[in-house]
């Protein structure tokens, strides 16, 4: 067992050994430049690079045409909410999303607010999903552009996106999906799922960090996107810029491996979870799923271990790589905007740690963050003046804080 | 985030940890922070004379500020009361090399000393005056 144990897949992943073999004969013999049309070297790369694209249509249901190539998915949405944005404009200038949403969302939403667009921002359950019924609520004659996640980074939960579609189509509004923590991990079909864009990024599915797509719809309806960057006019002109073949190759073979493994690997992955879920909800008082239990992520946990902070328990078993909810981890000394927006509370906020089990995780490994965790917790609680307060039958909650900052 | 190496040290073996009994006229408690802030600190000190002859702490917060506590109840035992409220917080910063994010924890120790002499005192003058 390789200490310290990773399990903060959600963050990143690393490339799939596969993966870096389909790529390596990219940088060297063949480099050539997928736009040269004149010569061998540049018919190549091309032929590579249209064979990625099939790869990754195919994991998403799509056609390899409405895949355009981005640095990843902070790239796709700003191309996506931007691009749709700018365009239609003229139709309406109501954008639906979440408070939820990951920051890449978020951001844009905010900057488009600034050129004039108005955005409401749902407020999720408190298992951090939206309804569809909410959207519907949420619609207006002049609303062009649903942006919401497939599964949330943070606590996995995953949106009932397929009724979120057909109700956008139904109204005449695009939607578009964040997946890049979905593909690879849950089934993804654009076309039963009525999706009209999607971003995807190839970190986050064992291919290379710095590169990603942007699914665009190009039938019923013909989504047009005005483009963020002007340059060469490649990738329908949506997205100019010399294709970074390697990386490409790299994501098309990483997509073809997630959806030949996907059904195993999800199954694997989720009972793994549950054993690790199982131990900590067995062995400890006092701990709270965030999220959603039935419709999550596979390999996603994310647990608030009460009155224990979470950077000091992330301190204490450092030998297991994860994240955490607390505000002592950023450095704006604000928690989690995601578990806010789920009104877990900010005391809980503080003390969430999100697990990510991926495809190397082992059963031993998961054990050993189990009993790492569990330990780590019991500590810290002999030192917690609330969980003393708690074991007397005092809630926390209702003392009178001066608070402090 | 990287930590001092007495930052971990205290983290791993903090010194004073426990509770005297907060209703004996000798103990005086300092609770400090909040939940939602991300800490809290009880600071408790055992006092004769004007002497804190015992201290004790609980935190619920991060590395640093349980090193903070923790250092701030190895500092006060022994001093007279006046020693005790005269620790400022960036003594704590220098000894523990907090970077600026965690300069906060540090100020709530110093407010947790202050807080637990000041209960002292208040529970002496309401014995004196009974």
């Amino acid at each position: 067992m390789k200490l310290p144990i990773y399990m903060d897949y959600q963050a990143t992943t690393p490339c799939d050994p596969r993966v870096v073999e389909a790529m390596l004969p990219y940088f060297t013999d063949s480099f050539g430049n997928a736009a040269s049309r004149n010569h061998r070297y540049g018919w190549e790369a091309e032929e590579a690079v249209e064979k990625a694209r099939e790869r990754i249509a195919a994991l998403i249901g799509a056609n390899p045409k409405e895949i355009v190539f981005t640095s990843g998915s902070t790239e796709s949405i700003n191309l996506a909410l931007k691009g749709a944005a700018q365009m239609y404009a003229e139709k309406g200038k109501h954008i639906v999303t979440c408070q939820s949403e990951h920051k890449a969302v978020l951001d844009v939403a905010k900057h488009l607010e600034q050129q004039g667009f108005e955005v409401t921002y749902l407020q999720p359950d408190k298992t951090g999903r939206v309804t569809a019924e909410a959207v519907a609520a949420a619609l207006r004659p002049d609303t062009i552009l649903v942006a919401l996640m497939w599964a949330n980074n943070e606590v996995g939960t995953l949106n009932p996106v397929r009724e979120i579609g057909a109700l956008c189509h139904a109204q005449g509004v695009l939607f578009f999906t964040d997946a890049t923590q979905a593909a690879g991990k849950v089934p993804v079909d654009v076309e039963a799922d009525h999706v009209d864009m999607l971003c995807l990024s190839g970190h986050k599915l064992y291919g290379p960090k710095g590169v990603g797509i942007l699914y665009v719809r190009r039938k019923n309806p013909r989504v047009r996107l005005v483009a963020q960057m002007d340059g060469g006019g490649h990738e329908r002109g949506m997205r100019s810029g010399t294709l970074n073949v390697p990386s490409i190759v790299g994501l098309g073979r990483a997509c073809e491996l997630a959806r030949l493994e996907l059904p195993e690997e999800s199954a694997r992955t989720a009972a793994l979870r549950d054993h690790l879920e199982r131990r900590i909800f067995g062995e400890l008082d006092f701990v709270y799923l965030n999220g959603n239990r039935e419709h999550r992520l596979p390999n996603n946990l994310n647990v608030s271990f009460a009155y224990v902070e979470g950077e000091s328990l992330i301190m204490g078993f450092s030998d297991v790589a994860v994240s955490s909810g607390s505000a002592c981890t950023s450095a704006s000394l604000e928690p989690s905007h995601v578990l806010r927006a789920m009104a877990v509370g900010e005391d809980l906020a503080h003390s969430s740690i999100r697990f990510g089990i991926g495809r190397s995780t082992t059963r031993e490994e998961v054990d050993f963050a189990a009993t790492q965790v569990i330990g780590a917790v019991k500590r810290l609680r002999e030192l917690s003046p609330l969980y003393e307060m708690a074991l007397e039958g005092i809630d926390p909650k209702t003392v009178n804080w001066q608070a402090h900052h | 985030m990287a930590y001092s190496k007495k930052v971990i040290d205290h983290y791993q073996n903090p010194r004073n940890v426990g509770s005297l009994d907060k209703s004996a006229p000798t103990v005086g408690t300092g609770v400090v922070g909040a939940p939602e802030c991300g800490d809290v600190m009880k600071l408790q000190i055992q006092v004769e004379g004007d002497r804190i002859v015992d201290a004790k702490f609980k935190t619920f917060g991060c590395g640093s500020a349980i090193a903070s506590s923790s250092l701030a109840t190895e500092w006060i035992k022994g001093k007279t009361l006046d020693e005790a409220l005269a620790i400022q917080n960036t003594q704590i910063v220098e000894e523990l090399s907090l970077p600026p994010v965690k300069i906060h924890c540090s100020v709530l120790a110093e407010d947790a000393i202050k807080a637990a002499v000041h209960d002292y005192k208040s529970k002496q003058a309401g014995e004196a005056k009974a």
